[in-house]
């Protein structure tokens, strides 16, 4: 008998659609919802003659994941069948938001109210008076500004995230210094081969830089390819300051105060340059300001980055001496750079020791996206008007951000919410955006307070989530990533790796996905961007295929490996510019390591190191009080942000919310493992459940973050105990960057005390409730 | 020759795939696992050094996927461990194995009773 290892063979070469045992088994890629990102897993869906899914499993075929699944995928049955779920377009009157007073109406009658509306509030305040509201990761995550824009006619699409603190800060500050997306660590994922093919290099060097990929895959990165990398040879490097489970397989392991990255980053480049170490030969060919950034970080030498980030001075020089001989050498580098005021910087610092250690867009090192591979940025933009335009709230004080991301700014929002200046928010739509759960809004209180200012207002999920309660007349109920077709493209299309069909093979109520209500209200509300579309396919087909292959011809292919545009060094063949030329799609045509885009927004070119707002350093009179620092929102496996509470097998992995304090620290403050503690600072409090563990130096705790109750009572003001363990209430409002971006959600200041109460779930009650899965006859 | 199940555990991310994946194959309820991954650490061996074992324990419920595996599947768990850390088969091959690397750790689950 042979051995088996990994993750089987029975299924490869099957069709996308084949019959097993009585069952129809059909092949597919996930994305959302659960929500997840988008590295589109290979599943495998079985499903009896009544129509009802009995079984799900990884696909085999898939050439990144194998069949590898994670808890989130395994456990669909349960999420697709779930009690709580909503099958049907609901509405309630203005006078019962917050009431469980919904009543069940027909998609045409949600889809005409949605019209009227947007009619309505166009005609008498304009069209700018209507606020799409966004939430992360799920197939609606990126479609936020085409939501409001294209569907909606209205500029102003926001995600009410503080700084725009995630990913985006990352992309802006790529695209103006290189032109190009955020350059994903290459784990080979677009390669027939993977990491076999000749065209690939085994990177002697993985750098986690302020990011764990592997329990949610962040941006779509398949974070376990780094596990398939470091079997093979890789060495790990993590910069974080915490342990978690991969750094304690890392080399290296620096645990950098939080906040402190741009100082870290800026003393290894000073390290390269003064060692000579650096690529003379890409630094002389490509890039742009090199002696000035030299000059710049001969201001932090590693002594005083060590002063700054906690750090020893030998170990970053050790770290720097390590990266720049590491041939090829990758940096994911993730969330925790984002959430930080001058974030923009760090992650400047961060493509300088790619750039000058000649790791862009070679095999191995940092994966760059094709400038042919065209995204779906800008859909119906246009079509708004200058005038419109124009009323995209934030453009003149955050360009930066505002005209990059054609979102408004995230604060601003708020403050404009709860002041009617400079305009009047009149109505609003949430989709996949639970921002009130201690995911996204700082000072969700305020939030929820200033979006009652709204006076009409529709939500799209799968869930009546807190904020859906909260604030909303009209539901639409969103199919989850089994139940319709659509396309997802690894790493939101930024990088050459895969696209893949989701197809659907089940129905569950009325459920819709994200892509076919988009068109739906689009096709009511601006005939001008859909009118041209027969249908929805016709549609997706243009949004998410270019218009360069059928959804039929992917069906069939499941996932498509996007061999076509991917090579390497592009910028020596003129790929990354639109207008061919070799080089940089920069305005100095190299990597800006002097950036004349930030010169031309009128800040600091170069990077620089600036203290979080609040720190033991910027507030040394608070810390007496408050004498820990709070990182927030490390991920799990079991979790999507606020999603995966009602299902029992996830929620039995991590029923609490917990927080991260270190042995050392509880002993001294009378805590015990698992005792429920109070988190206070200046803005706010809540309680959490501590977890006494070494995974955090003395002084420093983790909380989580996403969590609200389901099986509580759900009308206000509980909102399903939405404030009791909302790690966000501790979060500042308008803490953000001079360009706008980034927030200190992951650096920030509290106490903690030990309190009587306890909250512990009662896993008993959550199985007995949310094991009664409804399936359909 | 009985078969068994090998696991790297110094690549074992913990992401307890493994452990979902026999609950939902064999419809265990929650808090019913057929294995369970047992988490050794974190705890500090010197300045530089964290041990941190995620170390997955098949239970008394493991039946080693019976009915799959005559079907010529795999285990579930092997079938979608995120790390693709497991492997199973007969256990002389799996020694041969265990020799080419250390830390690993191979079960051999057959029925019993534990009162
Ligand atoms: S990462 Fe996302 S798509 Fe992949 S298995 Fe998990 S939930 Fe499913
Ligand atoms: S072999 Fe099967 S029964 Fe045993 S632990 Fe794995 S999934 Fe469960
Ligand atoms: S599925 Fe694999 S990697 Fe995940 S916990 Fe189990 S053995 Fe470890």
């Amino acid at each position: 008998m042979k051995l088996f290892k990994g993750q089987g063979t029975a299924d490869l070469g099957k069709p996308w659609r084949y019959e097993e045992d009585g069952l129809t088994v059909t092949r597919g890629c996930a994305w959302s919802p659960p929500g997840c990102h988008p590295v589109g897993c290979g599943i495998k869906t079985y499903v009896n003659s009544a129509g009802e899914l009995v079984r799900i499993e990884g696909d085999e075929n898939h050439p990144v994941t194998g069949g590898r699944l994670c808890v989130r995928c395994l456990t669909m049955r349960d999420y697709v069948y779930n009690p709580d779920r909503v099958l049907y377009p609901m509405k309630r009157a203005r006078e019962d938001r917050g009431k469980n007073r919904w009543e069940r109406i027909t998609w045409d009658e949600a889809f005409d109210t949605i019209a009227e509306k947007v009619a309505y509030y166009k005609e008498n305040y304009g069209a700018e008076s209507i606020l799409m509201q966004g939430g992360t990761g799920r197939e609606g995550g990126p479609m936020l500004p085409a939501y409001a824009q294209a569907a909606l006619g209205t500029p102003n699409a926001s995600q009410p995230l503080s700084g725009y603190s995630c990913y985006i800060p990352r992309v802006a500050g790529t695209t103006y210094v290189t032109g190009v997306a955020y350059p994903e660590m290459d784990y080979a994922g677009g390669l027939p081969g993977r990491y076999d093919d000749p065209e690939f290099t085994l990177p002697e060097l993985i750098v986690f830089w302020g990011k764990d990929p592997l329990p949610t895959n962040g941006d779509g990165l398949f974070g376990h390819a780094a596990i398939d990398m470091m079997r093979r040879g890789s060495k790990l490097m993590s910069i974080d300051p915490r342990v978690n489970w991969v750094s304690t397989r890392a080399d290296w392991h620096l645990r950098l105060r939080p906040g402190t990255d741009a100082a870290l980053g800026m003393a290894m480049l000073n390290v390269i340059i003064s060692e000579d170490l650096y690529d003379h030969d890409f630094v002389d060919k490509w890039c742009y300001g090199f002696e000035q950034l030299a000059e710049r970080v001969k201001e932090m030498p590693p002594q005083k980055a060590a002063e700054i980030t906690g750090v020893d001075a030998g170990f970053i020089r050790e770290a720097a001496r390590v990266y720049a001989a590491a041939k090829p050498a990758q940096i994911a580098w993730g969330l925790a750079i984002d959430m930080k005021s001058n974030g923009m910087q760090a992650g400047h610092c961060i493509l300088a020791l790619e750039a000058i250690t000649g790791n862009l867009d070679v095999p191995g090192g940092q994966l760059v996206g094709d400038v042919n591979d065209g995204l779906e940025l800008g859909f119906g933009w246009n079509e708004l008007g200058p005038e419109l335009q124009g009323k995209i709230l934030g453009l003149k004080r955050y360009p930066a951000m505002v005209s990059f991301v054609l979102n408004a700014h995230c604060d601003m929002v708020l403050d404009t919410l709860e002041t009617g200046e400079p305009c009047q928010f009149k109505m609003a739509g949430f989709e996949d955006c639970n921002g009130l759960a201690g995911t996204d809004c700082a000072q969700p209180q305020r939030w929820h307070d200033a979006y009652q200012n709204l006076e009409w207002c529709f939500g799209i999920d799968v869930w009546l989530t807190p904020t859906i309660q909260a604030t909303c007349e009209l539901f639409l109920p969103l199919s989850s990533t089994v139940e319709h077709d659509s396309v997802v493209y690894s790493h939101y299309g930024a990088s050459p790796i895969t696209m893949g069909a989701i197809n659907k093979s089940i129905t569950v109520g009325e459920g819709k996905g994200d892509a076919e209500i988009m068109y739906e209200i689009g096709r009511r509300c601006m005939p001008i961007n859909f009118g041209r579309f027969a249908n929805f396919y016709e549609f997706l087909e243009y949004y998410r295929l270019n218009g360069k292959t059928t959804f039929e011809e992917l069906r069939e292919e499941v996932v498509h490996q996007k061999t076509e545009t991917l090579s390497y060094r592009k910028y020596e063949t003129g790929k990354l510019r639109p207008d061919g030329m070799p080089g940089f799609n920069t305005p100095t045509g190299r990597v800006e390591l002097y950036s004349t885009m930030f010169r031309q927004f009128g800040v600091d070119p170069l990077p620089f190191y600036e203290e979080p707002q609040l720190s033991p350093v910027s507030t040394p009179e608070k810390m007496e009080e408050y004498p820990f620092v709070l990182t927030t929102g490390a991920r799990t496996y079991c979790y999507f942000h606020s999603e995966g509470k009602q299902i029992p097998y996830l929620r039995e992995i991590n029923p609490d919310p917990l927080i991260e304090i270190n042995p050392k620290d509880a002993l001294k403050l009378g805590v015990s493992d698992g005792q429920w503690v109070r988190v206070s600072n200046p803005f706010g409090s809540c309680v959490l459940k501590a977890k006494v563990t070494q995974t955090v130096y003395p002084g420093l705790v983790m909380a989580q973050h996403g969590f609200w109750f389901p099986e509580q009572d759900g009308e206000e003001p509980h909102l399903y105990d939405v404030w009791r363990s909302n790690i966000n209430l501790l979060m500042p409002h308008f803490y953000v960057g001079e360009l706008g971006f980034g927030a200190p959600y992951k650096c920030l200041i509290c106490k903690v005390e030990p309190i009587e109460e306890s909250y512990d779930t009662d896993m008993q009650a959550i199985w007995n409730r949310y094991s009664q899965l409804v399936v359909p006859e | 020759m009985r078969n068994g199940l090998l696991i790297d555990y110094e690549f074992c991310t913990g992401c307890q795939s493994c452990e979902v994946a026999c609950q939902k194959e064999h419809g265990f309820e929650a808090g019913t696992w057929g294995i369970r991954v047992l988490d050794e650490g974190p705890w500090e061996v010197d300045a530089k050094t964290m041990n941190w074992n995620k170390i997955p324990t098949p239970t008394t419920l493991c039946d080693l996927c019976a009915e799959r595996t005559e079907k010529g599947k795999l285990p579930s768990c092997v079938h979608h461990c995120l790390a693709a850390v497991m492997k199973y088969g007969p256990i002389d091959e799996l020694v041969k194995e265990m020799d080419k690397k250390p830390n690993q750790v191979m079960f051999v689950p057959g029925p019993y009773i534990c009162k």
